[in-house]
């Protein structure tokens, strides 16, 4: 089943038009990673999937409903859950505060009952346990991360929209970070669509690819059937 | 009198002017706070609220008049305030000059439709019998301070009001919105927080307190078309000092403003007084820009 379809999906900044017709489904319970160098629009057609970048054009569908004229937080509560990339907590609110909000998504959804921040959460995360009273500005780039991810789990999503959730973080962190996405996929089983730098993670967690250049997307596939390096002169530099 | 008793009194006028400050600037703090709009008709939330609560009170007559007609007023006012945000200051939110314009229009309009209702002279409420004493000290270095119960009732009604309103925003789920919609209002819809209802909610509230404020200028004067107009100034001089949308910022800001002014009329006369407190706001802000709280951090600005 489909869980997320791009027909034709168009985005600009002002005059400048990012997204040219980009066309992309995600099965549901798939890994899907985007790739692409900087500046090709990787976060643009996230967050347009979000709901926080407007469509210029095109459709959304979700779930088999259309959602192209549904506004950020009414996907959120149809089951997108969002990461953005820069990690975006509230500074001047604590962990739990952050993890608190993330419960909006669960307002009038019939599926799901709210029930407090879910324990699965602290523990993909331990850390947040300890840093629970801290306030978010204060956090390292690390801790930040997981608290977004902790975040948008919070709201039970059936879509995880990730971009570029290892940038400027160290390896070790990195490295919990993957394990703690591997987990959401078996254990929660949530559709995830990840933007990842890192050829090497993208593929040993990812099903599929997508290759942007330019504000399309110029190539497509299955990362059991094609090696990471036959993509990798089209991401690298 | 004693002299000591004059400045205790001086002192206690300038903190219940602070308290009606408080009253109308929070609802200016909060909406430019979270949306960055200037509500220029803020003022006559505060007037709509002195004409519901002589309406009130010709309805209910009794001692309690009062107290019913601080529900309908703060009711009132938000009602108008919440069509407010949905007509006007919504559809311009991108445009914050033309939401100046907007808004100072819809501020004649309101004063003109009171003077077309109600006349241009004003109207008088009569403060209850249990709001009609003063108490008084006759011995010690206090002799001669007299605190009228009205003053004690604004101090109390303000600190309620403020005490409510901090509640809200740290204490429930809706505060919590409040706050993450004022830090990255992108994040917090893309988390499933309906950023358009929490502008409106807020909104709507802070015209119902300034409504409830206009009960309590009721108490102290006549109302009239533009009893607002006189509070606003200050209440923006109060958004300004306190740094732009913060609730300590603004109760701190109040004080400085009510007590600077009561003290300063010791002195010099009101008009001169006025002057003053432009000066000292203007030198406050040359020395400390961004108020008495900073709101937005560094981190909120990347
Ligand atoms: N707010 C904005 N206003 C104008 N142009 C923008 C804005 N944000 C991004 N752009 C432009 O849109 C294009 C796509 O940007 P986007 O951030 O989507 O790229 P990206 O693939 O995510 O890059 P990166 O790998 O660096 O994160 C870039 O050319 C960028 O300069
Ligand atoms: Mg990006």
């Amino acid at each position: 089943m489909k869980l997320l379809e791009l027909q034709a999906a168009c985005a600009a900044y002002g005059q400048s038009q990012v997204l040219w017709s980009i066309d992309m489904e995600v099965e549901q319970g798939a890994a899907v990673a985007l790739i692409g160098r900087n500046g090709v629009g990787k976060t643009t057609l996230l967050n347009a999937i979000a709901g926080v970048q407007k469509l210029t054009g095109g459709h959304l569908k979700f779930g088999g409903e259309d959602l192209t004229a549904t506004p950020a937080h009414g996907r959120a509560r149809a089951g997108i859950g969002f990461v953005p990339q820069g990690r975006h907590v509230f500074p001047h609110l604590t962990v739990m505060e952050n993890l608190t909000v993330g419960l909006a998504a669960l307002a009038g959804r019939k599926a799901v009952k709210e029930s407090g921040i879910a324990s699965h959460i602290f523990d993909l995360f331990p850390k947040l346990t300890q840093i629970k009273n801290r306030k978010a500005g204060l956090l390292s780039g690390g801790e930040q991360q997981q608290l977004a991810i902790g975040r948008a789990l919070a709201g039970q999503p059936r879509l995880l929209l990730l971009d570029e959730p290892t940038e400027g973080i160290q390896p070790n962190v990195v490295q919990q970070i993957e394990a703690a996405l591997r987990r959401i996929r078996t254990e929660l089983g949530v559709t995830i669509l990840i933007v990842e730098q890192y050829l090497d993670f993208a593929w040993s967690f990812a099903e599929a690819y997508h290759v942007m250049q330019r504000g399309r997307i110029i190539r497509s596939g299955s990362t059991a059937m094609e090696s990471a390096s036959e993509i990798s002169h089209l991401v690298n530099i | 009198m004693h002299e000591s008793a004059f400045l205790i009194g001086q002192v206690f006028n300038g903190i219940s002017v602070a308290s009606l400050f408080v009253m109308a600037a929070l609802g200016l703090a909060l909406s430019f706070g979270l949306m960055r709009v200037i509500n220029m008709a803020h003022g006559e939330m505060l007037m709509l609220g002195g004409y519901l609560a002589y309406l009130t009170l010709l309805v209910v007559p009794g001692p309690l008049g009062i107290l019913v007609a601080m529900p309908v007023a703060f009711l009132g006012a938000a009602f108008l305030g919440g069509i407010l945000e949905l007509t006007v200051i919504h559809r311009l939110s991108t445009r914050p000059l033309d939401t100046l314009l907007a808004t100072w229009g819809v501020s004649l309009i309101l004063q003109q439709a009171a003077r077309n209702l109600f006349g241009a002279i004003g109207v008088q409420v009569v403060a209850p019998t249990w709001l009609d004493h003063t108490i008084s000290f006759s011995t010690g270095i206090l002799s001669g301070l007299t605190l009228p119960d009205t003053r004690l009732f604004i101090l109390l009604v303000a600190a309620l009001i403020l005490g409510g309103v901090a509640l809200l925003i740290n204490k429930t789920r809706l505060g919590l919105y409040v706050r993450a919609v004022n830090q990255d209002r992108p994040t917090a819809a893309a988390l499933g927080v309906n950023a358009r209802l929490v502008d409106l909610t807020v909104f709507a509230l802070g015209t119902g307190v300034a409504g409830l404020a206009g009960v309590i200028l009721a108490l102290l004067g006549p109302v009239t078309p533009t009893v607002g107009q006189s509070y606003i100034v200050p209440a923006f001089l109060v958004v300004i000092l306190g740094g732009l949308g913060s609730l300590v910022g603004t109760t701190i800001a109040s004080l400085m403003v009510g007590l600077f002014t009561a003290l300063i009329e010791i002195y010099v006369d009101v008009s001169v007084a006025q002057v003053l407190l432009l000066v000292f706001v203007i030198l406050f802000i040359q020395i400390r820009p961004q108020g008495v709280i900073a709101v937005r951090s560094r981190a909120l600005e990347g």
